[in-house]
């Protein structure tokens, strides 16, 4: 249990982990994250399902190297056992066939909105997928993503690859075609998901967000991963992660995500000193 | 000795680090007792004919009978006595409420001081764990019947110990990395050293009892799975839930915490030990926890040893009705913890980028008493003043944990989402289930929650020999 079947580059400080945890992915469903350890050392953190496999008990995770904890898993191998994987938490995404829907992903974003779009797809939506990156080389899952679609549109912030912006461009183009969208699933970086919801609103569209708060249990216990929604305090990791975009508070989530900057920073910095050497890449930014 | 040279021995003080030194450190403040300073102190016990302490005590220790084993220098034997009601000495004599319990009831406790039942408790514990290997008790042959036990608190580990001894097969479930529950997420090191809890943990895994670690119910397996894979008897004991808050403007602001995420980094996840651990903790200068209960004292504490200058206790009360124990608050006041009693704050001020700057209070005077007896605070009008804080601990309780609850169809729960059970067995509204602990009671201590455990292994054991 726990231990490390692939880990493999997808892109620049992006990679993919397959897990060997079959009671997890017995159970996993989209829309629903794991909490990670490393070590004993270690700290918890959520990361989102990109996909799962109940037969053969492989969980598959897309994560970016983003700080310390990320940069270690990025330079564990195949055979490594993690401390702890803990699962499978969160409330699923709702599931049923609405009809269109329309699946937002920006960068790391489109790993967790695969999983999503695939299910819906299963559930018989037609799906109409968005996915962005800031550059080409950035942009995971493509052929993925174009296989569960029945479209697919492609941004990027720089212009190297399809649509030269945002996918919220796109999406607004989309819906200005009078296409009827009867739900809208958004993941990614904070700033595209408040943007999405800016751009899905006047439509009535029901838009929903994936929040990633900073979290520590991830069970209904320590109250870290608080969100406003609709003007309440609620807890992602119970309540959540999945909110309606219209009620989200981002520019609150945006600051609290922004906490512990600083010991980040210390214990980036600590980390590229041990290990700076081995790291593939992205250590020490 | 007669009772009169009894009655001439002064309770004896255990002996701690200093509060200047203490503060400093993470490591646990009182030393315990040495074999003298514990056989003195036990020669105080009179031996009552009619020991009330007993009844004072939720899991009715024979006390007179474990005094007198320390007084005659048997110290492995009152700990063999103690063991016999409680699976958790060490742990019980360092957190139980004594004041409130055994020792309230002490006949010594009306002219003079009561006898120190909690510190002869660990001491004698203490005692037997440090000679090394505790000895394993006769276990019953094997029934075939299986138990388990979601959350490994108090309740949950109090429960296998006893249920392992009759000979059923235990499986203990428990969401986080370590064994525990709150004894290791909740109360720090300096009050409960994590290597005690260890102890306890080992002890039961010798006895055979199995441990699952981050394995969630109510998400990876449900109550009703547990049933199907064999158990036929299911203990919910998951604890104290999801932190209140007040709801006050710029509560999510940064550096405000609830207790649980607080006392989390810093005990379960070890962020005072931070870069070496990983898991950071923000604590400031300027520190206010809000509550006057042990979870607050805990708070403040850790606060002043993470390197606080000034370290606040914010209660809407006074202190007579403080629910903290005494020994807690004073052990605060010695290491110079600021207490503002009768006092709430309203809102809170922060910058830009969102942390917490300050904020504005209300002083408040006591009304006329509420549901729960105390009297109730009432706001002062025009009292409002402004406080500089960087850091807030909200220490004032807890909901319920709903991913039992939630996930188990027609396990009855109250309004508050605890779960409902019979005080006497824990039994609740679905057959083959019990629960015990904070998610039956809301926040309460780890003796009742043990309590809980033992009542809820004598019905359980009594429901397996039926089946």
């Amino acid at each position: 249990m726990n231990e490390i079947l692939e880990l493999k580059n997808l892109a620049p400080e992006i990679n993919l982990l397959k897990l060997n945890v079959p009671l997890i992915t017995q159970k996993a469903k989209a829309g629903q994250f794991v909490v990670l350890r490393i070590n004993e050392e270690g700290e918890r953190i959520p990361m989102s399902i990109t996909d799962l496999n109940p037969e053969t008990g492989i969980l598959t995770i897309i994560f970016q190297e983003v700080g310390k904890t990320t940069a270690h898993l990025a330079i564990l191998k195949k055979g490594d056992v993690l401390a702890d994987v803990v699962g499978p938490l969160g409330i699923p995404t709702h599931m049923k066939n609405f009809g269109t829907c329309v699946c937002v992903g920006g960068g790391i974003g489109i790993a967790p909105i695969h999983f999503v779009a695939k299910t819906l797809k299963q559930a018989g939506n037609k799906v109409i997928s968005i996915i962005g990156a800031r550059s080409k080389n950035l942009l995971i899952l493509e052929e993925e993503m174009r296989n569960l679609s029945d479209e697919l549109l492609i941004s990027t912030d720089d212009g190297s690859y399809g649509h030269h912006g945002f996918v919220t461009d796109l999406l607004t183009q989309l819906l200005s075609k009078k296409v009827k969208v009867d739900f809208i699933m958004a993941i990614g970086p904070v700033v595209m998901m408040r943007a999405v919801c800016k751009v899905t609103a006047p439509w009535g569209i029901k838009t929903v967000v994936s929040l990633n708060p900073i979290m520590v249990d991830a069970t209904g216990m320590c109250g870290a991963c608080r969100v406003t929604v609709g003007g309440k305090t609620k807890f992602a990791c119970v309540d959540g992660p999945d909110f309606d975009g219209h009620q989200v508070d981002f520019d609150e989530l945006i600051k609290r995500q922004a906490m512990y900057l600083k010991q980040e920073k210390i214990a980036m910095e600590r980390f590229t000193r041990k290990f700076g050497g081995k790291t593939k890449q992205g250590v020490g930014r | 000795m007669n009772a009169k040279d009894k009655l001439k021995i002064p309770r004896q003080k255990m002996p701690e680090q200093g509060p200047k030194e203490r503060i400093k450190n993470f490591r646990e403040v009182p030393f315990g007792y040495t074999p003298e300073l514990a056989m003195e102190e036990a020669q105080r016990c009179l031996q009552c004919k009619k020991p009330i302490c007993i009844d004072g005590c939720p899991v009715e220790i024979n006390i007179p009978e474990f005094i007198r084993l320390i007084a005659e220098g048997e110290f492995i034997a009152a700990a063999k006595e103690l063991k016999k009601t409680n699976s958790l000495p060490a742990i019980c004599g360092r957190v139980c409420p004594q004041e409130d319990q055994c020792e309230k009831v002490c006949v010594l406790a009306k002219k003079y001081e009561p006898v120190a039942i909690g510190h002869l408790e660990r001491f004698a514990a203490d005692y037997e764990r440090e000679q090394g290997e505790m000895e394993i008790p006769q276990i019953a042959p094997p029934t075939g019947k299986k138990v388990a036990i979601v959350g490994s608190g108090p309740a949950g580990l109090t429960l296998a110990g006893d249920l392992i001894k009759l000979g059923h097969q235990v499986t203990i479930f428990e969401a986080l990395h370590k064994t525990g529950g709150v004894l290791v997420y909740g109360i720090p090191e300096f009050r409960l050293p994590k290597s005690i809890v260890q102890a306890e943990v080992d002890y039961l895994a010798k006895l055979g009892v199995e441990i699952k670690t981050s394995f969630v119910i109510g998400k990876l397996w449900t109550i009703d799975e547990l049933f199907s894979q064999g158990y036929q008897a299911v203990f919910i004991g998951t604890g104290a839930g999801l932190p209140n808050f007040m709801h006050i403007p710029g509560e999510n602001l940064n550096g405000i915490y609830s207790a649980n995420e607080y006392l989390t980094r810093s005990n379960l996840m070890k962020a005072y030990s931070f870069p070496e651990y990983d898991t950071p903790i923000f604590s400031g200068k300027n520190v206010a926890v809000l509550g006057g209960g042990n979870t607050a004292m805990d708070s403040v504490r850790t606060a002043l040893r993470l390197g606080a200058e000034n370290a606040y206790i914010l209660y809407r009360r006074s202190r007579k009705e403080m629910p903290a124990r005494i020994d807690e608050i004073h052990h605060a006041e010695q290491e110079g913890v600021q207490f503002h009693l009768l006092t709430t704050p309203i809102k809170y001020n922060g910058t830009e980028d969102g942390w917490v700057t300050s904020m504005e209070c209300l002083k408040m005077k006591l009304g006329e008493p509420d549901a729960s007896g105390r009297r109730r605070p009432v706001p002062i009008e025009g009292s409002n003043f402004t406080m500089r804080v960087d850091t807030v601990v909200v220490a004032i309780g807890n909901s319920s944990n709903p991913l039992v609850p939630q996930t188990t169809p027609g396990l009855e729960v109250n309004k508050w989402g605890n779960i409902i059970a019979d005080p006497e067995t824990g039994r609740t509204s679905r057959e083959g289930m019990w629960a015990g602990g904070d998610i039956v009671t809301g926040g309460a201590t780890v003796i009742l929650a043990a309590g809980a455990g033992k009542k809820a292994a004598k019905d359980i054991h009594r429901y397996l020999e039926n089946l």
